[in-house]
């Protein structure tokens, strides 16, 4: 219905109650409204939430404010045909009747209420008129009362001024009687030792006394007063000096001095002297705690002991003194703020040789706990003497403690790995005196690289106490930006890796000449402890270093790659160094061998001589070792049956293409060029080239080495039939053995080639083995 | 006018002389016949340029030893004769034996150094632990011991290089046994100095600056080359590692001591500029008289900066292992290399250098 949509509140007045069931009731109904509400200054649209969007000025509208019926009319007639002209006159005319009829039923159903109103207003007539006669008697006794009142108090006058004047005298001799009295008062209370009350006293009537003074008989009493005045001062002077009695005493005493009017200056200066005396009498028991060789009470005792002792001392002397002199101004304040700086910079040279004895200890959370009680004690004389920066001095110190503490921490993780290392190098050596086979590396680099793990942890966890949430320093800036970043960060965790690499660099750095005493298993295992570096630890300490100390990133910070490219060339120089060590080994076994022989007397060979043995054995073990720390490596691909086909290949066709011609002295010139147009076809061999991270290119670096040795040892010597034979034997021994550990097999056979082609060159009557027998002499060695 | 480079170099029983000629480039060979046996070392007398002194094995039965002799060729084949005869095809020629520097109770000779300056009457002659110093008299064809000296230490000593300083009027040589260089005053044959452990494994080589009067380089089988100042044998001045093998030979440029060519095993001959420890650190120093000509131009060279040590240039022409280079006594932009391959490259200092280094 559309009564509810027009949505009169129920109690919304009378007008509703003869709304009908015709379809255009809210039409009208609304229009009375608008009528209302234009009378009651009421804008239509806001009222009645209606419907928007037809203009309120339009003058078409017949509920319009502006509604103009001729308007109205001719828009109708001009716009609408006859037969909606007829029906909206019908409806008009319904409308209207039915506002009439309307209009009835409100006069009739309101006309009660006008007549009551009617009436209320007459009765309010009348009673108004009965106030103003009542209102004007009022006015009438007031003014009664108000004469009488005035002639009271001119009677009264008189006497009033003369019970003043009474009072007044009264009050007068009550204080002369006082004056008189004083005396006698003050001796009674400086005889009780109410020193408090005398000095009030004196106080009280220091002014009139001063005032009268030419007065004899006052002047007897000042006399008098400021006899005991002085013997008061005495007395409080004596009691001041004596020192003995508390702090707060003293600052009464000295309150009640400056009371009795004794110079300020003086009285400050005095009571600082004392206050002195106290604190350094702490300071001196402090520093007998210190002594010089310390049974001393451990750290926290000692600051707490400070805390109380000493900081609280000079905490009451500063509001004390701050209390009594406030008078005193800027000097004063400058002259309690230097007293304070003075006395807190040898209580803190006190803290830091004690901080300092604590140096070399590992326990940090006592350390930290106690920089927390001296911060914290020190924070409240730091608010009372601001100017003093006490509190500056102490954040100093706790921040030089906290760098030292990272100093030694880096000291200690340094050691530790130093330590590591000695450990190794004795479990290294250890089990060869003991004759049994090594100890497993793999296991020695677990051992290594755990420990220097939990070390580094321990020493972040211990350094970590600094940054503590309940720690009152922690919220420094220091320590929340520097500390984090460039003190943990950069200086302890990225210095120690730095230092670690060095210390792992400084094996190769001399090689040969101070004597190769770093054993060569332990360069085996730095380099592989720097690869695991570079591959996975640094990143993973970096990352909890960073968690931990949640590192703020406004001062630059060395990037993981950096660090890892480090630890990786480290890695890569150890292994480079270890290859010469080992190559050089085997270098020097060959080396003395070819150099000591007589090649030239030599018997036919037999045996493949034991020198090579030795070789190929040591070379095995070398692989074994590398082997328990590196991978495989990537071999070129050969034929899986390698070694003694493409020996016997070899063997034959070198006799017959290679050193065949050199038979024949009478043309040397056709080896050259052989050897030549062989050598254009073959890759040159670096010899120290740099090693990859495997096996198999460690072994080629180390038998590379070895051969070239070989090479070069027997081109200096010159040989007889049968050591051209000997070295042949020596070298299938070798090529039989060794392929097996080279990334390439063909470099072995190019090298031990050349080797049998010099020795045939160092020969002047140049006959080779039978490659059969060759091969029987080396399969039954 | 012609450029003689007198390399020499020995096959067995041969020593060749080759000529070569800058302008035309042209290289002339002519063959002289060392019969006595297989030549491991050759030094020709600074004085006489017909005069050359030989270490060589003398072949026996079952032992080898190396002995030395001094040698005069046939004054047509001496360098810089014109009527040398182009063909070379001509029967070989033999040298003249002037003298022999043997002393057999001393061993086998490693090497023969000849007095830098003077009348190439002084020669050295390291035979296992002993320095020799000869006096040639009568025209070279009489030598007579007059001093020597002897290496004492435990086991086997045995020299394997020697050089004779050009500097103190030349009474300094010095020697390498093992990983030791010394130094020695050939007047009292008394040791000066002694370098422990130069290099990690044996020394090969060793020149003397000739411009700077302390300084030495060296070289060894740990592929390093080595400078050092004989004041101060603690510590070597300079370290290169530019090799891959055993340096075999070390040899100073002239007249310009920076440039300084190594030759190794790893067949690799290197040509390096040590500007910083040479007599000219500072580039060229340019003569008064040039300043006016210049005068423009010295801005710029002040502000360049100064030069760097480093390696100009390595020369892989060789395919085995290098064992001897040297510089041309004529021509300081011309040096020679020399390989187990019987191999001989002549190579020139790059033109640009060579400008940087003149102007």
């Amino acid at each position: 219905m559309a009564a509810v949509a027009a949505g009169p509140g129920p109690g919304s007045g009378p007008g509703d109650s003869p709304e009908g069931p015709e379809a255009e009731a809210p039409e009208r109904r609304r229009k009375a409204h608008g009528m209302l509400k234009l009378y009651y200054g009421l804008s239509e649209g806001e009222a009645a939430g209606r419907p928007s969007g037809s203009d309120p000025l339009d003058p078409t509208d017949l509920n319009g404010a502006h509604f103009d019926p001729e308007v109205y009319l001719d828009k109708l007639r001009r716009e609408c045909p006859l037969a909606q002209l007829m029906d909206s006159e019908t409806d008009m005319v319904r409308q209207i009747r039915a506002l009439d009829s309307d209009m009835q039923t409100l006069v009739y159903e309101n006309y009660n209420k006008f007549i009551s109103a009617t009436d209320t207003i007459r009765k309010m007539k009348n009673d108004f008129r009965k106030m103003e006669d009542e209102m004007d008697r009022l006015a009438t006794n007031m003014a009664v009362i108000t004469d009488f009142s005035a002639r009271i108090s001119a009677t009264l006058q008189d006497r009033h001024e003369r019970i003043t004047k009474l009072a007044g005298v009264h009050a007068l001799l009550r204080k002369l009687q006082f004056l008189f009295e004083l005396p006698s008062r003050l001796t009674k209370c400086v005889e009780l030792g109410a020193y408090g009350q005398a000095v009030r006293y004196q106080g009280r009537a220091r002014a009139v006394l001063q005032q009268y003074q030419h007065l004899p008989s006052f002047r007897a009493i000042q006399d008098d007063c400021q006899v005991i005045t002085a013997r008061l001062a005495q007395q409080l002077r004596q009691r001041f000096r004596e020192g003995g009695s508390g702090a707060p005493e003293q600052a009464e005493c000295v309150e009640l001095l400056l009371a009795l009017g004794e110079p300020a200056e003086e009285l400050c200066e005095e009571f600082l002297a004392h206050a002195r005396g106290r604190l350094e009498a702490e300071l001196r028991s402090l520093e007998a705690e210190l002594g010089p060789s310390p049974p001393a009470p451990d750290v926290l005792e000692f600051t707490d002991r400070g805390g109380s002792g000493f900081v609280g001392g000079l905490c009451q002397v500063a509001s004390a003194y701050q209390e009594l002199f406030a008078a005193q101004g800027p000097a004063g304040a400058e002259k309690l703020a230097a007293f304070a700086r003075e006395l807190g910079g040898r209580y803190f040279a006190l803290v830091e040789r004690r901080l300092a004895q604590e140096q070399g200890g590992g326990d940090n959370s006592l350390l930290v706990r106690a920089l927390d009680r001296f911060h914290r004690r020190l924070r409240a004389p730091g608010a009372l003497l601001a100017a003093a920066g006490l509190a500056e001095a102490a954040t100093e110190i706790v921040e030089r403690v906290a760098r030292e503490r990272l100093g030694h921490h880096l000291q200690g993780l340094r050691s530790a790995f130093l330590g590591c290392l000695t450990d190794v190098r004795q479990a290294l050596a250890a089990p060869r005196l003991a004759g049994k086979e090594g100890p497993g590396l793999a296991e020695l680099l677990a051992n290594v690289a755990s420990s220097i793990l939990s070390h580094i942890k321990a020493s972040l966890a211990a350094v970590h106490l600094f940054t503590a949430k309940e720690v009152s320093f922690s919220n420094k800036p220091y320590f929340r930006g520097e500390f984090c970043s460039q003190g943990v960060r950069e200086g302890l965790i990225v210095g120690f890796i730095r230092s670690m690499c060095q210390t792992a660099q400084s094996f190769c750095d001399s090689p040969g000449e101070k004597g190769g005493a770093t054993p060569p298993a332990l360069l085996l295992l730095l380099s592989r402890l720097c690869l695991d570096y570079e591959t996975a630890t640094i990143s993973y300490i970096l990352t909890l270093t960073d968690e931990q100390f949640l590192v703020q990133d406004q001062s630059p910070v060395t990037p993981v790659s950096t660090l890892c490219a480090e630890a990786r060339e480290t890695a890569r120089r150890l292994l480079t160094h270890y290859v010469k060590v080992q190559g050089l080994v085997i270098s020097q076994m060959l080396r003395k061998s070819v150099e000591t022989r007589d090649w030239l007397s030599t018997l036919e060979p037999r045996n493949v001589r034991a020198v090579m043995k030795r070789v190929v054995e040591d070379t095995t073990a070398i692989d074994v070792q590398v082997g328990l720390l590196y991978e495989e490596g990537v071999r070129k691909a050969q034929s899986s049956d390698s070694s003694k086909r493409t020996f016997s290949v070899y063997s034959s066709s070198r006799q017959q293409g290679r050193y065949a011609p050199s038979y024949t002295p009478s043309a040397p010139m056709d080896t050259n060029l052989l050897s030549n147009i062989q050598k254009l076809f073959s890759e040159r061999i670096d010899v120290f080239s740099p090693v990859e991270f495997n096996k198999v290119s460690v072994l080629t670096g180390i038998i590379k080495i070895s051969l070239k040795t070989l090479l070069e040892c027997v081109r200096l010597r010159t040989f007889g039939r049968f050591g051209l034979q000997q070295v042949q034997v020596d070298c299938h021994f070798l090529q039989l053995y060794l392929w097996r550990f080279v990334a390439d097999e063909e470099l072995v056979h190019l090298l031990l080639d050349e080797v049998v082609a010099s020795a045939a060159l160092r020969c002047p009557d140049p006959v080779p083995m039978e490659p059969s027998v060759v091969e029987v002499i080396c399969e039954r060695g | 006018m012609e450029d003689d480079a007198p390399v020499i170099y020995g096959l067995e029983f041969q020593i060749h002389i080759i000529d070569f000629d800058d302008e035309n480039n042209i290289i002339n060979k002519n063959v002289l016949l060392h019969q006595v046996g297989e030549i491991w070392h050759i030094s020709a007398s600074p004085a006489d340029k017909g005069v050359l002194a030989t270490c060589y094995n003398k072949p026996s039965d079952s032992k080898v030893l190396t002995c030395a002799a001094v040698w005069r060729m046939p004054k047509e084949l001496e360098p810089g004769s014109h009527e040398s005869p182009d063909d070379s095809s001509s029967p070989a020629h033999t040298l003249e034996l002037l003298c022999h520097l043997d002393d057999t109770a001393h061993g086998s000779v490693a090497c023969v150094v000849w007095e830098p300056t003077g009348d190439g009457r002084r020669v050295i002659s390291l035979a296992d632990s002993h320095i020799l110093l000869w006096d040639l008299q009568e025209s070279s064809s009489q030598a007579v011991l007059a001093g020597s000296a002897s290496l004492e230490g435990k086991g086997q000593l045995k020299f394997t290089a020697g050089r004779w300083s050009p500097h103190h009027t030349c009474t300094q040589v010095a020697t390498a046994n093992d990983t030791t260089i010394r130094g020695w005053d050939t007047r009292s044959m008394s040791q000066i100095y002694c370098i422990e452990n130069a290099h990690g494994q044996l020394v090969r080589d060793l020149d003397f600056n000739p411009n700077k009067q302390y300084y030495l380089a060296s070289c060894g089988d740990d592929c390093k080359v080595k400078f050092w100042d004989t004041r101060n044998v603690t510590e070597p001045v300079k370290t290169l590692e530019e090799h891959s093998h055993w340096v075999w030979s070390v040899r100073y440029n002239h007249s310009h001591d920076q440039l300084v060519l190594t030759g190794s095993s790893d067949s690799r001959v290197i040509l390096s500029n040590m500007v910083s420890i040479s007599s000219e650190p500072f580039g060229h120093l340019v003569d008064d008289d040039d300043l006016s000509d210049q005068e423009e131009r010295r801005p710029e060279e002040k502000s360049q900066e100064p030069p760097q040590d480093s390696v100009i240039a390595t020369y892989e022409e060789h395919e085995d292992s290098v064992y001897a280079v040297d510089w041309s006594s004529a021509d300081p932009w011309l040096f020679a290399s020399l390989s187990y391959d019987g191999r001989l490259v002549i190579n020139r200092v790059p033109r640009a250098l060579k400008y940087h280094i003149l102007l």
